[in-house]
């Protein structure tokens, strides 16, 4: 079994990589995330990986080297944040469009402009459609055990997507937490060997041609966007397989959506990430006022689990919805969203409301979530709402 | 150095039913590349002409493993691929020896690619690059590229009433790359299957980051008559607007030196794009890239040590 250790994301992260030990990483520096990749430098540089490194000029030829070797058959991993992930952008789609599993450990910041370094989630919100698993973290701990869930996710034959897992940057990247890390043999059996794909250094030992990437035109590209789509899907049936799987073999289980306090609540939030910490503990003391309240985290939004966000809300009355995004469509944040279109199949749905928080690292403290909850009791008591969305924390 | 003879015997792995244009230089480019390598090769290829005319899914002319990716990426692709197999061979995977072969056009090398190809070059990874240049962005229709030449009309540096087409000179990405101190260098065109085979077979054979461009005659951009793209690459070289030479080791050495030097104008009459060069108002633009390209050739047979 493992031992408990104190890490920050970062160093969960990198310890992660280094067990899973992957064939290639390419990747590129950037706050918060830099301390991924000078981890694990270090591990190369002593011969702890038999990971061939590749120290790319940008992230974008970190994606691009990633998609050569995954596509070669290797495992191919890499680490970026914000501005890398967003000159990333046109090689995302291309990844999971050559259906290739690479994974990537994203430590969530804002993007520019103004420029600044903390957390959001502006970065991996924009990449939601790109056609990436997306698992996002509340703590180290989860911070790890997703980075490799991810891989058994990424590779399984019927989802063959990259993986992108999320951490929160500062919060969690440069926080540290007790946490349990497994043994390296443990990580390593978990893993295992990928499964076979066609691949290009494969064929060429077969000396078997193979065009990757093809120009694909109207009488095709449906067809295999299709396929795609389809990959997805399969990935909701996968997740909590391989969720299973981890907690037999290492006792901690993550669905696709975490439940707190939720079963006979009356209102509630929804939430991704490190605020899950703090929003539980706001419910917590809201439930000892006997106020029936309760907190809903998405870890996996990418496929979007329609089916338990419609279980865990459906009961409830006015929700509020928080997000560290700002979708700058004059309307509503993207969580929201898709939240809302995820019940509005319902034939009762709870009130919806939308906050949002947090933008370029702003804190988000118990108080901030008691003002959340004020205006949910208030939408509550009137049966309706004011306001779609709200902005917590600003000053204007 | 095969001969014709052997190499015609060599099983092309480029091969017909690709719909590049009639005279297209950069079929034969490839063609001749993966001829003059008798081992596996797998290859990467960046946007451009050559990917889209061969590869319309489920057609494909290529005979090896394949991958094409975005547009600027083409040797960041190709860094990933040998990264893979130098894990694979380390860890007793693979014994099999592969040469890996990058290949782009101009926008793809010179411009947009430019980054991805520097940053492979001074990593070091085994990998030939070879850029088929055919001096504009042809793919999307003509347009401008660091490489196409001064004056030359493409649709984005047109010949007007006052700009005569392209106002500034090409990069000079063979120097480029030479200073990025990789073991070798080469210039080469189609029109010489001896020289191209030669330095393609030399430059596999070589560890590191190597580097060919090869001036890649397009019908339809510069345009010329399908049937002049050999003498026109030729011609390239015979008026020393693009000699042919190598860098191995960063010394220069000339592969070809022309008997007769021909004035740049003999290259130009025979394409549209250059037209215009010629008109008896515009010999002072004439004699502007004659003295360029005189001082240029001076300056290489400086530097050559042969």
């Amino acid at each position: 079994m493992g031992i408990k250790v104190a890490k920050t994301a970062n160093e969960a992260f990198a310890e992660g990589m280094r067990q899973i030990n992957p064939d290639v990483v390419a990747a590129y520096p950037i706050t918060p995330a830099t301390e991924i990749v000078q981890i694990f430098s270090q591990f190369v540089a002593d011969g702890l990986v038999k990971t061939e490194f590749v120290q790319v000029e940008s992230e974008h030829s970190a994606m691009s080297a990633c998609i050569g070797a995954s596509a070669a058959g290797a495992r191919a991993m890499t680490g970026t944040s914000s501005q890398g992930l967003a000159l990333m952008w046109e090689m995302l789609y291309i990844a999971s469009g050559l259906r290739l599993p690479i994974i990537m450990a994203v430590v969530n910041r804002t993007l520019s402009s103004p420029i600044n370094i903390h957390c959001d989630h502006s970065d991996t919100f924009g990449a939601r459609d790109s056609g990436w698993i997306q698992i996002y973290s509340e703590n180290v701990q989860e911070t790890y055990d997703n980075l490799i869930q991810g891989v058994r996710i990424a590779e399984h034959p019927e989802v063959r997507l990259p993986c992108m897992i999320m951490t929160d940057g500062f919060i969690l990247s440069h926080c540290l937490e007790t946490m349990e890390m497994l043994t390296d043999e443990e990580v390593r059996d978990f893993v295992g060997e990928p499964p076979e794909r066609e691949n290009l250094i494969k064929a060429a030992v077969e000396n078997k041609p193979i065009t990757i990437g093809a120009l694909d035109l109207p009488d095709y590209y449906f067809e295999h966007k299709r396929q795609q789509a389809e990959g997805m899907k399969n990935a909701l049936k996968v997740i909590p397989e391989i969720g299973k799987e981890f907690k037999e073999r290492f006792g901690r289980y993550y669905g696709f959506v975490e439940n707190y306090k939720l079963e006979d609540a009356d209102i509630g939030i929804v939430v991704i990430g490190s605020t899950a910490g703090t929003g539980k503990e706001v419910v917590d003391n809201l439930r000892k006022k006997g106020i029936k309240a309760g907190l809903l985290k998405i870890r996996v939004l990418r496929p979007l689990p329609v089916e338990e966000i419609r279980r865990s809300l459906k009961n409830l009355k006015v929700v509020g919805i928080m997000e560290r995004v700002e979708g700058m469509n004059a309307f509503c944040g993207p969580l929201y969203s898709e939240i809302s279109a995820s019940l509005y199949e319902l034939d009762e749905r709870p009130i919806l409301t939308n906050f949002v928080y947090g933008l370029g690292g702003r804190d988000v403290r118990v108080e901030d979530i008691n003002i959340i909850f004020d205006d949910l009791l208030n939408i509550l008591e009137k049966g309706k709402k004011e306001f779609t969305l709200k902005y917590i924390g600003v000053r204007e | 150095m095969p001969s014709i003879r052997e190499l015609a015997k060599r099983e092309s792995r480029f091969v017909s039913g690709h719909r590049l244009c009639a005279g297209c230089g950069a079929g034969i480019v490839m063609r001749l590349v993966l001829l003059a390598i008798d081992k596996p090769v797998i290859a990467s290829c960046a946007t451009g002409c050559v990917e889209v005319a061969s590869t319309i899914f489920p057609y494909s002319s290529w005979k090896i493993p394949w991958i094409h990716s975005a547009f600027e990426n083409s040797a960041a692709t190709i860094s990933g691929i040998e990264a893979a197999y130098n894990v694979f061979k380390r860890e007793g995977k693979i014994d099999k020896e592969i040469v890996f072969v990058g290949f782009g056009g101009d926008g793809g090398t010179h411009d947009i690619g430019f980054q991805a190809l520097s940053g492979a070059a001074e990593r070091g990874h085994n990998v030939l690059y070879v850029c088929y240049n055919n001096q504009a962005y042809m793919n999307t229709g003509i347009q401008r590229s660091g490489a196409t030449p001064k004056f030359a009309h493409t649709t984005t540096s047109p010949v007007g009433k006052v700009i005569p087409g392209k106002i500034q000179w090409q990069k000079n990405l063979v120097d480029i790359m030479v200073a990025h101190g990789i073991p070798y260098v080469a210039t080469s065109i189609p029109g010489r299957w001896n020289d191209l085979v030669n330095k393609v077979e030399k430059a596999v054979k070589i560890n590191g980051f190597k580097y060919i461009e090869v001036l890649s005659p397009c019908r339809l951009g510069w345009p010329h008559e399908p049937e002049l793209t050999m003498e026109i690459s030729r011609l390239a070289v015979e008026t020393c607007i693009w000699p042919l030479y190598e860098v191995v080791e960063g010394k220069y050495r000339l592969t070809y030196k022309p008997k007769e030097k021909k004035p740049v104008s003999e290259w130009f009459k025979l394409q549209g794009r250059f037209r215009h060069l010629l008109l008896p108002q515009n010999s002072n633009l004439l004699e502007e890239i004659q003295k360029e390209v005189d001082r240029r050739w001076e300056e290489l047979l400086k530097k050559s040590e042969n």
